[in-house]
């Protein structure tokens, strides 16, 4: 196999302690460029993989901030400017009365905000991926946890990487193939 | 656990009423879930079910067809009763939406581990629910093919929605709420799909649930932003669920007809969608556990604890009437007054009568713990309290719309054929989208049922 045809080396644990010890093992050796795939979250991983804070807050709050901000400024817009009138002389700018659809758009907009933003910063949908190629990974959904270390790590060496894995008692240990 | 943690939460009731069954693996929870998608054979039961809500589901075809060729004349709907069971099923549909939410949102916030295995059904009731919901005011405006004059667009005639109308905050509340209600219920699905992706043996099917999962892989740093981002759904979707029928009772708080002109209506309202959302839950979850024989993941502790929101959310829905009853009386305003009187006495009573003993008294057996233990009354009591809250919309609007203030523009309402057509027929859409959703989809969240099985495996260390 050609090295560019590589996208790393696969290791299959069976229970989440053994992947979380796993993670930082490979860690502590120096590797940047890994994953770790589980089949439902598992506390403490994103500490062991060294994962930061992430953009989805921020990303939920702008959003929310659009769709409230938007909302009641449509309604300012269409009640007070484009459209005024009057009824009996009351305001135009009846605020009160556009709270509720501001309160709607702001929780729509940072929903939306949200799930789009998860997807995107996911890079989802995302239909194949080299990690698809390892017969066993079909268990990454179910009952198994694997750990991958990506031949774009500037350390990368594959039977280095190969022995690491086994060291920390990865149940099959598998070349990845890009396609 | 720290020391504060309230003692109905200890090991002992745990162990004693578990969420799970014991001796599950993630194997096998992945296994069972996703054999019923899957592997099982579908069940002649199914068929059978399936056939009969299609056919009602057919009748509302008709009914909304025959509306649709005559117009609402068909309907029992008359000059002081605008609104006749239009508004009364749209209400108590929306009404029955918000368990799921409820439960798979605010439940969440609270970390109620038992929320997990029934949220997945409860969040797609919801869904179906708000879309059963839906067509009342659509086909209530009579020419449904103009209903997107409520949304907000630019018009040749440079005409806008009057924002300051309940209406159309109800067509913001509705819209949002479906939206929201949907996102969470798909962004919850993902990991689920990604298994039965996996899990497959035939190719289309790998396809279509590949293609639905977005490719969804397990990666730690994919599960990290998707934890982030379910839990602030959760988050958005705990104020939305307490808004939407607040705004459903502003429909009738901001007017000023008698009987609906009242500041207890918003919290009233929300604790009686709760309330019927639970029964609706219940009614869902105990022939669902019983026909796929899920026992072991909706257990007695979920349908007590359910049983237990209903007798809460019950209680505060009968504080309401008592209030409700109560301010009329001492406002002193003899519209008012006149209207207790007619709920008491008025053509309608038989309904406020029947309401009170559905809604009121019949919920209070679940005081003892053999009625919440004893699934067959818990199935049967559910129903009576769907049908209560139901009664309730019906007074609202009825009893207030046919003795308002003056007695030349007092009226009578009776349902027509076609009204109740259409309200059955919608609860043949409803039975049908749950009978296909079962089929095709993991009606239990196979990916939370594996965290659970990992949390309670690390308590029993």
């Amino acid at each position: 196999m050609r090295p560019s045809d590589l996208y790393g080396v696969m290791g299959e644990f069976g229970t989440p302690e053994e992947l979380l010890e796993a993670v930082k093992k490979v860690r502590q050796a120096g590797y940047r460029r890994l994953d770790a795939y589980a089949p439902f979250p598992i506390e403490g991983l994103s500490d062991a993989l060294g994962l930061k804070r992430n953009l989805v807050p921020a990303i939920t709050l702008l959003g929310g901030l659009a769709g409230g901000i938007g909302g009641f400024g449509f309604q300012y817009w269409a009640a007070a400017i484009t459209y005024p009138l009057n009824i009996g002389g009351r305001p135009l700018n009846s605020w009160p009365a556009f709270i509720p659809v501001t309160f709607e758009l702001t929780i729509l907009g940072a929903s939306l905000a949200a799930v789009f933003g998860m997807l995107a910063l996911n890079r989802l949908p995302h239909p194949h991926h080299p990690v698809f190629n390892v017969a066993r990974f079909t268990h990454a959904s179910s009952d198994r946890f694997f750990v991958c270390i990506e031949a774009k790590d500037p350390n990368f060496h594959l039977e280095k990487c190969a022995r690491l894995l086994q060291e920390v008692h990865a149940h099959h240990i598998t070349e990845v193939s890009n396609d | 656990m720290s020391a504060g943690q309230p003692p109905f939460d200890s090991p002992e009731i745990r162990r004693l009423s578990p969420v799970i069954g014991p001796g599950y693996t993630y194997g096998s929870v992945t296994d069972k879930i996703s054999a019923i998608v899957l592997t099982r054979p579908t069940s002649l039961g199914w068929y059978v079910g399936f056939l009969i809500a299609f056919s009602v589901m057919g009748m509302m075809t008709v009914a909304i067809g025959w509306l649709i060729i005559k117009g609402t004349g068909i309907w029992g709907i008359n000059i002081p009763i605008g609104w006749g069971f239009a508004i009364v099923n749209f209400v108590w549909w929306i009404g029955i939406g918000h368990a799921g939410t409820l439960i798979s949102a605010i439940l969440f916030l609270l970390n109620q581990k038992w929320r997990t295995s029934i949220n997945r059904f409860a969040e797609a009731m919801t869904l179906f629910a708000v879309a059963c919901a839906g067509i009342f005011p659509l086909i209530h405006t009579g020419r449904p093919w103009l209903a997107f004059y409520m949304m907000p667009y630019p018009s040749t005639m440079g005409l806008w929605p009057q924002f300051r109308s309940p209406l159309i905050w109800d067509v913001f509340a509705v819209s949002t709420y479906g939206t929201v209600s949907l996102m969470f219920w798909f962004v919850g699905l993902i990991p689920d799909l990604a298994t039965l992706r996996d899990r497959s043996i035939r190719k289309p099917l790998q396809i279509i649930y590949g293609l639905l999962s977005l490719g969804w892989r397990g990666s730690a740093r994919h599960w990290h932003r998707y934890q982030s981002a379910y839990l602030l759904l959760a988050g958005l979707a705990t104020p939305l669920v307490l808004s939407v029928h607040t705004v459903v009772s502003f429909d009738f708080a901001i007017a000023i007809v008698p009987g609906w002109h009242t500041t207890i209506f918003p919290p009233y309202f929300v604790a009686g969608a709760i309330y019927s959302g639970f029964a609706m839950v219940l009614t869902i979850a105990i022939p669902l556990r019983k026909a796929y024989a899920l026992e072991d993941f909706i257990t007695m502790r979920h349908l007590d604890n359910m049983a237990k929101v209903m007798l809460a959310t019950g209680l505060i829905v009968a504080y309401g009437y008592f209030f409700e009853f109560f301010l009329s009386l001492y406002s002193g305003n003899k519209f008012d007054v006149f209207l207790v009187q007619q709920r008491l006495h008025g053509p309608y009573a038989p309904f406020y009568f029947a309401l009170i003993l559905s809604n009121i008294l019949v919920p209070q057996l679940l005081w003892s713990y053999k009625v919440r233990h004893n699934v067959v009354v818990l199935f049967l009591m559910s129903i009576v309290v769907n049908i209560g809250m139901w009664l309730e919309r019906f007074v609202i609007v009825v009893i207030s719309l046919t003795r308002d203030f003056v007695p030349s523009a007092w009226g009578r309402y009776s349902p027509t054929f076609w009204d109740w057509a259409t309200l059955i027929g919608t609860m043949g859409m409803f039975a049908t989208l749950l009978f296909l959703f079962v089929r095709v989809l993991p009606a239990i969240s196979i990916a939370e049922m594996r965290e659970l099985v990992a949390e309670t495996s690390e308590e029993e260390k």
